[in-house]
Order: structure tokens, then sequence, then C-alpha cells
């Protein structure tokens, strides 16, 4: 980790016109969430759902399929991707620093504004869904920090070796786990959205069944998925960016 | 003391060649990288950098090969071509930032030195957002001597200067040479080379064309065969005139394009041709219409070193 790095990332980060973004994702989430207790209140047999399967369902729609990726893309991309488009990354390359440590310190940040703009409101949307702070919204809270920083790994990685990470990212979050995911059961076993979705599962424990919460693959393989995703993807960046070259005329 | 080599290195990018067979030796003093846009100069510069292998060909720092090894920015700086930098940070800030990425042991005074050595106090705690191109430039020159390095690597930075902050820097990179610093700043304006460098190196289209002390290039530049175009009263009797002229190797007459008659001269001694030209045109009662250098553009007196 090097403060430096992280310092000129964060302003970086949140300095560019993304932030107005990354702050409309969670309101649409908490807006959505404020619209389901009104309706509540004015339908007894929508209260009943919201009680039951509803609520995760919404947490898991809204929260860890799409809130959770595009967040990572933003920030996982946004973290280099800029920079190394703009060359202002020479500014960090030409310096005796580790270049593992301008890859784990540019996901630390990026891991931290997931929390703050992700994680944070899926735990809140979880309570303002349940009317408690209980396990539903703790458990959505833990699957969304998993996603998080595997999406934030991944995405970073992808802005290393590409310029094109953007698209591709969202072709992977879109098309791949939500479209292909939905309608293949083979591809749902490798997705980041069914992986913390085990994790989810796994805390909620026997209330996962009751509350229609399931997800296509272990807990134990989901959480070996994510960890080896987000190591290879970290280690990966670092090797890839000792390697990043450099040329103004191509 | 610092000594930055090239042997035989040439550097391709599929099949085109951006550089070819470069052999340089680059020691103390200010070295002027010369060459028109396009020649493979910042090419040059991210393999010095190491941010680019060379295809074939190796690149030292005293010895020390570049590639994969962060150490060797302790005893180099670089002032990229591209203006971006993090815009979010005032001067101040990132120039303090790059000294703490150097782990500079008082970052702070370095910070100081190096902004007060470009005079951009007065703007630093404004973001880098707000600078002219001017500005920029002598922020990113603030980076790049933080660390007090021994090799200073300048990719084109006169570009988007006016003419008081082309001095002081031109100044000031005067001064580091002088230091025994090696420096090498590359350019496509050979005024701009002759001011600052005590050493030329010119590259044409990746090819090493020239070395030498200013004075060498220029001669070199301005011996060459000089192409004129004269249109005249009389253009058969002034070839003939003009061929009998000692500085003179070749005289052609050719229709051009609207289908009038004109005198194309090959002339070996500049100086004495322009004199004479004048001189002969009245003596024979001639009338010069339009007397047209044909090859001045820089990419043709460069493609001469080449062809040389």
């Amino acid at each position: 980790m090097n403060a430096t790095v992280a310092l000129l990332t964060r302003r970086s980060l949140l300095g560019r016109t993304r932030t107005l973004v990354l702050l409309l994702l969670p309101m649409a989430l908490l807006g959505l969430c404020a619209l389901a207790q009104v309706l509540a209140a004015l339908d007894d047999e929508f209260a009943r759902e919201l009680d039951g399967a509803l609520a995760p369902d919404l947490l898991e729609a809204f929260g860890i399929a799409v809130l959770m990726p595009l967040l990572g893309l933003v920030t996982g991309t946004g973290s280099i991707g800029p920079e190394i488009d703009e060359g202002s990354i020479v500014y960090l390359l030409a310096k005796p620093v580790n270049r593992y440590s301008i890859v784990v310190t540019k996901l630390a940040v990026a891991i931290a504004v997931v929390v703050v703009f992700g994680v944070v409101p899926v735990a809140v949307a979880g309570v303002v869904l349940t009317g408690e702070v209980g396990s539903v919204a703790g458990a959505f809270a833990v699957g969304a920090l998993a996603a998080g920083v595997a999406y934030s790994a991944l995405f970073l990685m992808l802005a290393v070796v590409t310029r094109n990470a953007v698209v591709i990212g969202l072709i992977y979050a879109l098309i791949w786990e939500t479209l292909v995911g939905g309608l293949v059961p083979g591809a749902q076993a490798l997705s980041v959205q069914q992986w913390s979705l085990a994790v989810v599962e796994r805390v909620l424990g026997d209330s996962a069944v009751r509350l229609g919460v399931e997800s296509a693959v272990g807990f134990t393989t989901g959480l070996v998925l994510l960890l080896v995703t987000t190591l290879g993807a970290t280690a990966y960046a670092g090797w890839r960016l000792q390697r990043l070259r450099l040329n103004a005329e191509t | 003391m610092s000594t930055l080599e090239l042997e035989q290195v040439s550097r391709w990018f599929g099949n085109v060649v951006a550089v070819n067979d470069v052999t340089m030796h680059l020691g103390p003093g200010v070295t002027g990288l010369l060459g028109p846009n396009g020649a493979g100069k910042s090419t040059l510069i991210n393999m010095m950098a190491g941010f680019l292998p060379p295809s074939a060909g190796t690149v030292t720092l005293d010895g020390r090969p570049l590639q994969h090894d962060p150490e060797i920015y302790r005893d180099l700086g670089l002032v990229p071509e591209r203006e971006e930098m993090y815009d979010a940070v005032s001067g101040w800030d990132f120039v303090l930032a790059n000294a703490r990425l150097h782990k500079l042991p008082d970052p702070k005074t370095a910070a100081r030195r190096a902004i007060d050595t470009v005079e951009m106090a007065e703007a630093e705690d404004r973001d880098i957002r707000t600078y002219s191109k001017g500005m920029k430039q002598r922020i990113k020159m603030a980076t790049a001597i933080v660390h007090d390095p021994t090799v200073l690597l300048l990719d084109e930075p006169f570009n988007g200067m006016d003419p008081r902050q082309r001095l002081h820097l031109m100044d000031l990179l005067h001064r580091l040479g002088d230091e025994g610093r090696t420096i090498l700043f590359s350019s496509h304006i050979l005024e701009e080379v002759e001011q600052v460098a005590g050493r030329i190196e010119v590259v044409v289209a990746g090819r090493h064309a020239a070395s030498g002390d200013f004075r060498e290039i220029r001669r070199l530049m301005t011996q060459r065969p000089h192409q004129y175009t004269i249109r005249s009263s009389n253009d058969r009797a002034l070839a003939a005139a003009v061929i009998g002229e000692a500085g003179t190797s070749g005289v052609e007459l050719v229709t051009d394009a609207s289908g009038d008659e004109i005198v194309q001269v090959q002339a070996t001694d500049f100086s004495a041709f322009v004199h004479a030209l004048p001189r002969l045109a009245s003596r024979h009662g001639i009338r010069l219409l339009e007397v047209r250098p044909a090859d001045e553009s820089l990419e043709s007196v460069f493609s001469y070193l080449v062809a040389r």
C-alpha cells in the first residue's frame, strides 16, 4: 500500500463527473425500497410478500445483480483506466515504487468507494425493506461486499489489460451474468453474482430456503472462486503493469 | 555522472519500423534529439526511460538494463510529451506527491526547491486543470527534477511555451547540464536545439542520420545542394548564364503544371548563388519574375541528411 498513490487515485476517481453516476445508483436502489414500503402500507398482500421472498428478491436483483457490477465497473476501471489512456500513469511508473503495491492500493481505494456507494446502501435498503436491522440486511451487505471486492479486482485488471475494459466489463456483467446466466444453468457457475449469492445463502442459514435465496454454486465453491478471482486478477494486473508499454506514437 | 547507452537499438510495431539500428552514447551535458515529427524521437525516449523494450539491441544506464527495474527512476527524471497529469490536485500537491513517490527523506523541501526552480510558486495552490500549457509544462518539469536526478529526459519540452518561458527553460537546461547531469531533450526545430544543446543527435525516419556539435550539423544542413525554381523574361538565356557560375551544379528547363516554362537550378554554394543571380540577370538584361527555393522544408533538409 502506498498513501500517495491512494491520495492521487481518490482525487482522480472522485474528481470526475462519474461521481454523479456513483451517487445515482444507490439513490435509485433506496428510492425503489422506499416505494416498496409505501406500497406495503397501502396493500396488505404486498406487505406479506415483502415479509417473505420479495425483500430478498429485490436486494438480489437490484443490489447484487445490478448495483454491485456497475459500481465495480465504474470504480475498478476508473481507478486506473483513465490514467493509462491519458498517459498520466507515467508519473506513478517513473518512480521507485513496486508495481504490485500500485495495483493493491488502487484496488483498496476502489473497494472503499464501492463500500460507501454500494455496500452501505444495500445494507440500508435491507433495513428499509424488512423494517428491521436483521439477518436479511446483514447477509446481503456481506454478499454485496464480497461481490464488490471481486468485481473491482476483475475490472481493474481488465483496465490494465485493455483500453476497452468498460465495454468488455459491461458485456460480462449484463450479457454473461444476467442474460446467459439466466438462461443457461452451467454459465451460472462462472459468475461473480452467483458466488456472492452463495455467501448470502450461507449467512442467512436455515432461513435461506424460506426466503427463496438459492445460489447456483455451494458456499465453499463460491468463496474459493471469489478468492481466486480477486487474488488472481490483482496479481495479473500487477504483472501486466510492470510490463506496461508507453508509446506516444501509436 | 551518468551515461545512457543505446547499442544497435531497433523498435518495430508490427511491420512498421519506428527506430532502426540506432547507436548513441549520451554523457553529461545537454544533448538535443532533433528530427521531424514521426521520426521516432518519442519511441527512442520511451525506450531510454524503460517504458518500451527495444525489439533488438540494448539500452543501459551506467551499465544497468532499464527494463523492469523501478529502482532506476531514482537516477532518472522524465518529462513526457503528453500534457495530462492529475487535474484534480494543485501544482504543489502534485509535485509533493512526486517527491513522496520517490521516497525522499524530506519531500516538502524537495518539492519547494523544484517549484521555485521552475518559478511556479505563485500558482502552486491552484488546481492543475486551471493551468495554461506553459504552466503545465513547468509543473511537469518540477516533477522530473524533484528528486535531483543525474539523467533527465524531456520529450518536446518547448511545445506550447511562450518566448519568455522558452528562454527560462533553456537557461534551466543549461544550468542543469553544467552541473554535470546527462540531459536529453527532443525537438523538431533546429534553432531551438542549437541554442541549448552542446551536442545534437539527428534522427530521421527512425534512423540515426547525424551526430555532432551544432556547428557541424548546421554546416551539413546549409552546405547541402539547394534547389531553386526561377521564372524570368528569358528562361533559356538565364539557364545558359547560370550554368557558367561556379556555385551551380545543374540547370534544367522544365514545363510546370500550368504549362509555363521554368528554370530549375541546383546550387552547391548557397550564398554564392544568391549573390550571383541578380548580377547575372542584370548583365544579360533578363528580368527575374520569381525566385523560389524548391526544397526548404525541414523534411527535405532531413532527408538530405539521410541520403547523404
